[in-house]
């Protein structure tokens, strides 16, 4: 086999870049500060559940919205018409020709207290209106530094992420599977139901994947629109390694726990898009 | 095998500018199995598409068992289809795709499990039921098609050149066995195919189609041996079409010589086109034959040899058992019943 050859550059990349980081991060995950073999790293790790628990429901809120919104995105584009299709694929391809910081600064002036959105809402008499309705007094509704800020961003930055594979499956479906399912009697919601969704599941599957992975390990979401009230786990190893709690063998073990959490509820994942009966997920 | 199931009248279907059938009247006979043969392009799987609820036609009524159904949808027909390659659900095993159409009419669980049994007994197929449908060749996966088609009960199967993606001897098999399966269920078979042995073989009413428009309706034995046109002649099996000369009732002028025929009813030295099978020239000898040739090339096709034989400016297919050399000398001979005279059309099969 020849041309097995010309895989070898990226071999040897992957070797040095990603395969012996990894071999690292597993040694020093299980190293102590003093240079020794521990397991204090991980027993520790019980002071940061809730930096856990906040990092998987946040992205979890994120990943649902995002099969919410991207699904039905997804299906129209796949089974209508080229026009809307083209005008859809560049709305959802645009914002990623920019600079992800350049969108996330971008949110911030939108949410910000004193940003556009409080302004134009300000200049409309909106706060003046709910003031005298509820007699309460706010000049601005608190958008920045929020969880939800943090779940915008994230939604809004990794959208394309799931609505493309979910297309891409979809517009694969053989129309004249679609026609044997009306054929035989199924009208147009079963046959949603029945045949285009399970069968576009490996795509939601990829999708749930691709958005989840860097929802969950995210940092400068949730520090640019989160304003660090929101811990998550990306911030949390970022201080060990590059703060002022410097611990390279704790942000190590962190890593690592985070890596098998994702790669288990993938497996989990991956079982479901395998059963015959898609549908039992929701 | 007498009253009308379905009939299509004065069908037309445009797309844009583009005529695909031009006022196409069809009857369908209840129990019979109909195959519209044609080139592709010629409207064959436009037609069946209509009967079975996929497309609108631009004009014309569809009725079925006396009742129009034009804007009836797909599901609501009571015709199932057997599509080109199969169109199987990938995310379900054997069992799941042949019981679809009675899980989706709620149909109790041990009837179902009743009635699939039955449906794969009918294409051999027991056994199968968890496997998956990418664990199957080609040949079975048409016979899961035709197994999840007729689980419904439908009165009319609509088969899209079902066989198209077979290999030959397969493909020989199957045909066979489609006619038994039809045979044994009883019910409607409209067939698709643009393969004319595929139509012989099986069919108890053949619809030729060209360009929009049926040719000619008949039985495989009509169609072969009385095409209605030299288009039809050509498509069905191999055919000389030759210009020719109607001299009077029963006489006529081709190829330098004067046959006597059987046709009759032609105007007094009309131009026609005179159709004869390779396999009714008979060998003669060179002297006094009528028609007179030199051996071209000459071809083994297993039973018998396929001759081109040039003769005056015109080169005839001749089939024959008697082993021919290029270049020799021949003579061909034919009786009144192996010539066929039809009138001029202007549609000949490309």
């Amino acid at each position: 086999m020849k041309s097995k050859r010309l895989a070898i550059p990226y071999v040897i990349w992957m070797a040095i870049f990603v395969v012996v980081p990894l071999i690292l991060v597993v040694i020093y995950a299980f190293t102590s500060k003093s240079g020794g073999f521990t397991l204090e790293n991980f027993t520790g790790m019980g002071t940061y559940l809730k930096v856990f628990e906040q990092s998987f429901l946040l992205a979890i809120i994120a990943t649902v919205i995002c099969v919410v919104i991207g699904y039905p995105l997804a299906y129209v584009m796949a089974r209508e018409g080229e026009r809307f299709r083209k005008i859809a694929m560049i709305l959802i391809m645009l914002p990623m020709w920019m600079n992800f910081l350049l969108r996330t600064y971008a949110w911030m002036s939108l949410l910000e207290n004193t940003g556009i959105i409080n302004s134009i809402l300000s200049a409309l008499g909106v706060f003046k209106l709910i003031n005298s309705i509820f007699g309460t007094s706010i000049e601005y509704f608190s958008m920045i530094n929020t969880s939800g800020a943090v779940v915008l961003g994230m939604v809004y930055n990794y959208l394309p992420f799931m609505v493309l594979p979910i297309f891409s499956v979809i517009e694969k479906i053989d129309s004249r599977v679609i026609e044997a399912a009306q054929d035989l009697g199924a009208n147009s919601p079963t046959v949603f139901r029945r045949v285009i969704f399970p069968l576009s599941l490996p795509g939601v599957i990829s999708g749930i994947t691709m958005v989840f992975i860097p929802s969950v390990s995210t940092f400068v979401i949730s520090q640019l629109l989160g304003g660090g009230m929101t811990m998550m786990l990306g911030d949390l190893i970022q201080t060990q390694f590059l703060g002022n709690a410097y611990n390279p063998y704790l942000g190590s073990a962190i890593s690592l726990v985070m890596m098998v959490i994702v790669l288990i509820s993938m497996a989990i994942m991956n079982r479901f898009g395998d059963g015959e009966e898609g549908a039992v997920m929701f | 095998m007498s009253k009308d199931l379905i009939r299509l009248v004065n069908i037309v279907m445009k797309f844009d500018e583009d005529v695909i059938l031009n006022s196409i009247n069809l009857d369908i006979k209840d129990s019979e199995f109909l195959t519209l043969l044609g080139p592709s392009g010629c409207g064959k799987t436009t037609t069946l598409r209509i009967i079975g609820g996929f497309q609108e036609p631009t004009s014309g009524d569809v009725f079925f068992e006396e009742k129009r159904i034009n804007g009836v949808p797909p599901h609501k027909r009571k015709v199932n289809t057997v599509f080109q390659k199969y169109a199987l659900f990938t995310h379900m095993n054997i069992y799941e795709n042949v019981a679809f159409g009675l899980r989706i009419s709620k149909t109790p669980e041990a009837e179902i499990r009743r009635r699939v049994t039955d449906a794969l007994a009918l294409v051999n197929l027991s056994g199968y039921e968890k496997r998956s449908v990418n664990s199957l060749s080609g040949g079975q996966q048409q016979r899961i098609a035709i197994a999840r088609a007729i689980i419904n009960r439908p009165q009319v199967l609509l088969l899209d050149e079902p066989l198209g993606a077979l290999d030959l001897k397969l493909r020989k098999e199957m045909q066979i066995e489609l006619k038994k399966i039809q045979q044994q269920v009883g019910i409607t078979f409209v067939y698709v195919t643009h393969d004319q042995e595929e139509a012989l073989t099986m069919s108890d009413t053949i619809v030729v189609m060209n360009n929009g428009n049926i040719q000619q309706i008949g039985t495989p034995l009509d169609i072969y041996n009385e095409p209605k046109n030299a288009f039809v002649a050509d498509f069905i099996g191999e055919s000389n079409i030759i210009d020719g000369r109607m001299d009077q009732d029963l006489v006529v002028t081709f190829a330098g010589h004067t046959f006597q025929c059987l046709d009759s009813g032609f105007e007094k030295n009309e131009p026609v086109d005179v159709v004869v099978r390779p396999e009714d020239l008979h060998l003669c000898p060179p002297e006094g034959a009528p028609i007179r040739g030199r051996v071209e090339s000459v071809v083994f096709k297993g039973v018998f040899y396929e001759a081109m034989v040039q003769s005056d400016g015109y080169t005839w297919q001749l089939q024959t058992t008697t082993r021919l050399s290029v270049g020799d000398l021949i003579g061909m001979s034919l009786t009144p019943d192996d010539i066929h005279i039809m009138h001029k059309t202007r549609e000949v099969a490309e």
